[in-house]
């Protein structure tokens, strides 16, 4: 049996945050700007898109203590037990100089009407304590979650490319405290369950995985919070009563990744951001999806097991898991079952997850020597967008033949899918552009997608068609694809 | 407070950081929703209708009065005086709809709270009944419907057009859509009425226009406008959004503020700020022009349809704007432009940015693009050859003679300094052999007319004050959304003082100090309020002079204004000094400024005039390589030059160009507003609706000002309008997406891309020429 204590901790700042009630709902943004009167950090959309709420965190990851951007917008106070949680406001005194990041900003007209400059200041700081020389690259990816509606962002770069002209890494507050702050997050971190409220202000932190399926099983109708970049949107836009709450993304066991040689394993707590190295180094073909997930809080935030509980059509991961072969891992009590990712999603909005049943973990298996993979994702606006459609495909060739292929995409259906009457015109046959352009009208059979904002049916059916041209294309030696490359 | 180091020359004329960056970059600047509210501040949420257009046959509140929190709602019988916030009177934008709804998302009733969350949840709780009716969303169903309008449309005509077409050995006829754009301003509406006394009222208010709101407010609640006092520190970005789309707001909270005699803040989330403010105006235009063989154009007839929106708002004017530059820089021996202002069941369209122009330049640019693919040439080439002359051929459809055309040497240099012809062949080569990928590059020009073509709003006043220590206190009647107008007019005040930035201080624009001041807008600010200043500060400095000339005992022309101070005979006295020496000596340190644009004039009715005080002008050339397997693309390079005259502060003048040219690529790109067939705006978030990111920007980006470059007119230091003009070089992207795509069909047809050009139109338009590839 878990201990349980019922008051959430954590740092704000210099400040020791001790809460014994607190609504289960409540956004670390509105805590910040209500409750706290910080009003340094913006509310510009309230859906983690646009960056105006960056806050950085600071979470302990094994021995590290890591510090993420974050949309405090979306983020959930109940998920911060234990956290270091650091605004604009940390970074200078009223009257005192500005942090090198800001003095940066100033003196390249970084800021026009300001509105968005603290979370850019923010997604700057977070990159500029890990690298203090950052490329163009870098910065861009650092703000991918950032919009700014008045510069154009050229100036923001410079200032971001500048800041260690201001001042050393070294010298930073927060990377000279970090001993200090971890020692005081170790303090907090007493292995206990967390517990607040009652009925839908109920809010639960599960201690351990073992806690959270003994939590979940007995409370089956609450909701499990993860990172919140979908969950948070249901209640900033749609202001749904949720509870009771149940936070498991400061639960140890589901950020396990686990490498062996005929898999890699996530915990469905792992983040696409802890996960990318893993994914990347693995699987090289995925990198630039995975850089292209929502954006760099996004990542931070999001979990690759909430992407696939979730069951959104569009979501980014399922695709190449799917074509990879994943399966995943639901667990209910202490019962647990393996379910080929594929079969896990059986209709819109409806998987094949009993009520108390959480995924646990996902386990991709590797890519076979001599298979050939790619994954695209086709978006309006390149990066933090959701796909118009995203096409993995996976291809073992014997003798110049199609020995097996598996193709699934995203936003082609009411749920991710295989490509199956394609993959049937395609296996078996000689791999030329023939027998490419003689599977191209099989789409048809496979999908139905529908018009909508993002993109028409009929874009959607061309466009995945001409993805199997691309796929044909590169694995034949005469790829060609838009490089990113920065002078 | 300013964090400038200490300057001993002019601050005019040199690069100098936003008044606000060091309070922005640290999180201190202050939003209205930022403000220390009132003891008791209540709040007010917006309930909305869910039809396009319908009646309204019952509307049931009592969920929402009896629910958690809820002090009360505000629906149309609750309007004190008028219900209506009609920018020009027309009486088509009521508060609340009572009966009758013409676009989702149209207001209806507000609910106020103790706090935001309860009004927001409460209003959700209203049960309506509609009756349906057929509802138009766009241009073509609007025709299709009988084509109404929202106002009064606009003929400019010179010359014989039947005659010029007819004559014309060539002729091009097309239809050219550009889409709307939302503002997406970081900061969304917001407004804070605090009640006073009697009929009194303060509004704080993200807005471009105090007066604006100053008006509404008292009409709505009945009241004398001297009872009514805004304040309005800074927007978090305003770019046309805030011109009278706050007066809704404003309102609302003032209605709310005077019943329950507390303070009362509004603010919309992002999606119902969406759902409920106008944006820029779709258009589709329909042209037919005559040229010859050499590509001069001889005569040009054209219909520019706009999507206006549920109510006239803006939409006369904007659409006025568009005819004002069907011209863009080129002359026309004979032409005929008209307007329709078009009603539709949507958000009433507005300013934004450009006011129509940019879609009159595009326009002009598409059948400059036409010409040049029919006879097998570089656009560019047909731009030229159709530019305005310097001393003849230089008269607009409004029969305005251009008399400071710099587009001949804007073009030059661009040219030149971004090797666009070598690159052109280059990209021309590439295309041969690459399969996938292909390129192409593009060079547009802008010619901006400027002033606002309403000529009464081309008037700005200012008050300066100079205290005892010689410190300044500046108000002026402009507005700070970012665009960096305070910095501009303090440099003004500063040199005419002849002492450091951080030695006037600006303070929150107000009605109070400043009356019956115009919108911020039309790229005007510096212009009028720059004016204003300096009339102000050197009615300050004569009698200081004076008084500096009658106690050192000198005659007047022996006093010098120096940086400083000032020098009377051999003496020099410091500014500080002085001023305390004329307080002491009862000499006024304190006046109001005001400035009008001189020589403007025009007559809509007869559609002449001399509307521009000048032009701005510019140009950008764009390369891109796009995908022609998905549509997708990337923007290889831009290099931008901008005519700015002598620039008051280049690095801020840097940064409105740079910022403008990429929210003018995020509008003719990525940036798409759909509606669904229920009339319903389904991008309406950052999720759904995409503006440029940090990586959208060019991967080499150039931008210039020209600085060989000076007003011809006597505007403030020389400089010219600088907001608007750049936003239209976004459009160079647009036609070299265009050139990529027909080198599918090797240039033989023009694309005819339409706006925005996402990559399923990029897509889309690839698939046409492979089928004409096909075909031939």
């Amino acid at each position: 049996m878990t201990e349980t204590r019922n008051h959430l901790r954590f740092i704000l700042n210099n400040e020791d945050i001790v809460l014994d009630s607190l609504p289960a709902t409540r956004t670390l943004l509105d805590f910040l700007r209500l409750d706290k009167r910080l009003v340094g950090s913006k509310e510009g959309c309230a859906e983690g898109d646009c960056g105006a709420c960056t806050v950085l965190v600071g979470r302990l990851s094994g021995d590290e203590l890591v510090y993420e951007s974050v949309n405090a917008c979306i983020c959930f106070v109940g998920s911060l037990d234990a956290t270091h949680v650091v605004t604009v406001e940390h970074l200078s005194a009223a009257n005192g100089p500005l942090h090198p990041v800001q003095q940066a900003m100033v003196d390249h007209h970084g800021s026009q009407c300001g509105f968005c400059t603290p979370g850019i200041v923010m997604s700057l700081y977070g990159l500029w304590m890990t690298d203090a020389d950052p490329t163009t690259g870098a910065i861009e990816t650092a703000l991918q979650g950032n919009l700014c509606r008045c510069t154009g962002y050229t100036p923001i770069i410079k200032a971001g490319k500048a800041i260690s002209a201001y001042g050393a890494v070294a010298a930073d507050p927060l990377v000279m405290e970090r001993q200090s702050i971890k020692a005081r997050l170790l303090a907090l971190r007493d292995g206990k369950r967390v517990e607040l409220g009652e009925g839908r202000d109920r809010l639960i932190v599960p201690a351990s995985a073992d806690d959270l399926a003994e939590v979940y099983a007995a409370s089956p109708t609450g909701t499990l919070v993860s990172g919140a970049t979908d969950v948070g949107l249901w209640v900033t836009k749609f202001m749904r009563d949720i509870g009771p709450m149940i936070f498991i993304g400061e639960v140890p066991q589901l950020h396990r990744i686990e490498e062996t040689d005929g898999a890699l394993k996530l915990g469905a707590g792992v983040t696409y951001t802890e996960a990318t190295g893993a994914i990347v180094k693995r699987f090289p073909q995925l990198e630039e999806l995975w850089m292209r997930i929502g954006g760099a809080q996004v990542r931070n935030m999001g979990t690759i097991g909430a992407n696939i509980a979730n069951g959104s059509p569009i979501g980014d991961t399922p695709p190449p898991l799917m074509a990879l072969g994943a399966s995943i891992t639901l667990r209910k009590g202490d019962v647990r079952r393996e379910v080929k990712l594929e079969d896990f999603f059986i209709a819109y909005g409806k998987q094949d997850r009993q009520p108390g049943e959480f995924v646990e973990s996902v386990t991709i298996p590797s890519l076979p020597e001599g298979e050939q993979f790619a994954c695209y994702k086709i978006s309006k606006r390149k990066d933090e967008d959701i796909s118009s459609l995203c096409g993995a495909f996976r291809l073992r060739l014997e003798g110049g033949a199609v020995a097996s292929v598996t193709i699934a995409f995203g936003g082609m259906a009411a749920t991710p899918k295989r490509a199956k009457a394609v993959e049937a015109a395609l296996l078996g046959k000689a791999w030329t552009v023939g027998t490419v352009e003689a599977a191209l009208p099989a789409f048809a059979e496979d999908y139905q997608p529908l018009t909508d904002m993002r993109a028409s049916a009929e874009y959607r059916l061309l466009a995945a068609q001409n993805l199997l041209r691309r796929f044909f294309l590169e694995t034949t030696g005469a790829g060609e694809r838009l490089t990113r490359e920065v002078a | 407070m300013n964090k400038q180091s200490p300057i001993t020359a002019s601050p005019l004329h040199v690069s100098i950081p936003h008044d606000s960056a060091s309070k922005q970059v640290a999180g201190r600047a202050e939003y209205v929703d930022d403000l220390v509210e009132p003891e008791g501040t209540l709040h007010a949420y917006l309930g909305l209708a869910t039809r396009a257009h319908a009646e309204i046959a019952s509307m049931n509140l009592d969920a929402v009065r009896s629910a958690p929190g809820v002090i009360g709602v505000l629906t149309a019988v609750d309007i004190p005086a008028e219900n209506d916030v009609s920018t020009v009177h027309k009486h088509d934008e009521p508060v609340f709809a009572s009966t009758h709804v013409v676009t989702w998302g149209q207001p209806l009733f507000a609910v106020i709270s103790a706090n935001r969350e309860a009004a927001r949840r409460a209003a959700k709780l209203v049960k309506i009944e509609y009756r349906d009716l057929p509802h138009v969303t766009d241009v073509d169903a609007a025709i299709a419907a009988g084509g109404k309008l929202v106002t009064e449309p606009l003929k400019l005509e010179r010359g014989d057009v039947d005659a010029g077409l007819a004559a014309s050995p060539r002729r091009v006829k097309g239809r050219v859509r550009i889409g709307g754009q939302e503002h997406f301003y970081l900061e969304s509406q917001a407004a804070l009425a605090v009640p006073g006394e009697d009929d009194e009222v303060t509004i704080h208010a993200s807005t471009q226009h105090p007066t604006e709101i100053q008006v509404m407010v008292a009409q709505v609640l009945g009241i004398p406008h001297a009872a009514v006092t805004v304040n309005m520190r800074r927007m978090g970005g305003g770019f046309g959004g805030k011109e009278t789309q706050g007066n809704l707001f404003a309102v609302v909270a003032a209605v709310a503020a005077k019943k329950f005699n507390k303070a009362v803040k509004i603010r919309p989330d992002r999606d119902d700020d969406f759902q409920i403010t106008g944006k820029r105006h779709d258009f589709a235009v329909d042209y037919d022009v005559g040229y010859d063989d050499s590509g001069k154009i001889q005569a040009v007839t054209a219909t520019y349809a706009a999507r206006a929106g549920y109510s006239a708002d803006l939409s006369g004017p904007v659409t006025d704007r568009a005819l004002f530059h069907a011209d863009n820089a080129y002359w026309y021996p004979a032409v005929r432009v008209n307007s329709l202002p078009l009603f539709t069941n949507t958000v009433s369209n507005t300013a934004f940015r450009g006011f129509g122009g940019p879609q009159g330049i595009i326009a002009a640019e598409r059948w400059i693009e036409d010409i040049a693919y029919a006879l097998g040439k570089d656009p560019l080439e047909i731009r030229k050859a159709n530019f305005y002359g310097t001393d003849t051929d230089n008269v607009t459809p409004y029969h305005q003679v251009v008399e400071d055309n710099v587009i001949h040497r804007v073009i030059d240099d661009l040219e030149k300094s971004s090797d666009y012809q070598a690159r052109r062949a280059a990209i021309l080569a590439f295309n041969q052999t690459s399969r996938v990928l292909k390129k192409g590059i593009a060079m547009v020009p802008v010619k901006f007319g400027i002033s606002f073509t309403a000529t009464w709003h081309n008037q700005a006043g200012a008050l300066v004050h100079v205290y005892r220590d010689g410190s300044i206190h500046l108000s002026h009647g402009g507005t700070e959304m970012g665009q960096g107008l305070h910095i501009k007019v303090m440099q003004v005040v500063a040199d005419a003082f002849g002492v450091p930035v951080d030695r006037v201080q600006i303070t929150a624009s107000n009605t109070g100090k400043v009356p019956n001041t115009s919108a911020t807008a039309a790229s005007s600010g510096t212009d009028l309020n720059g004016m204003a200043a300096l009339d102000a500060a050197n009615q300050i400095k004569a009698r200081m002079a004076a008084h500096a000339a009658f106690i050192y005992e000198v005659e007047p022309k022996d006093v010098q204004w120096e940086f400083g101070g000032i020098r009377a005979g051999q003496q020099f006295v410091p500014f500080d000094e002085l001023a305390t020496s004329c307080w002491m000596n009862r000499v006024q340190l304190s006046a109001a400024g005001f400035y009008k644009t001189p020589k403007i004039h025009w007559d809509r009715a007869s559609g002449r005039g001399h509307p521009f005080y000048y032009f701005a002008y510019g140009a950008a050339a764009s390369e891109v390589t796009i995908d022609t397997l998905t549509g997708e693309y990337q923007i290889d390079r831009s290099d931008v030059l901008e005519d700015v005259g002598r620039s008051l502060n280049p690095a801020i003048d840097i940064g409105q160009v740079e910022g403008g040219f990429i929210q003018g690529v995020g509008w003719l790109t990525t940036e798409e507003l759909w509606w669904d067939d229920k009339g319903q705006l389904r991008t309406h978030a950052p999720s759904t609706y995409k503006i440029p990111l940090a990586s959208d920007v060019p991967r080499i980006f150039n931008v210039r000002l020209a600085d060989w470059s000076i007003n011809k007119e006597p505007a403030i230091g020389r400089s010219k309008a600088v907001g608007e003009p750049p936003l239209v070089l976004g459009y160079s992207v647009v036609e070299a997406l265009s050139m990529a795509v027909a080198s599918v069909a090797d240039y033989r047809i023009a694309p005819q891309l339409d706006m925005p050009a996402t990559p399923e139109r990029v897509l889309m338009a690839v698939e046409r020429m492979r089928k004409e590839v096909v075909k031939t």
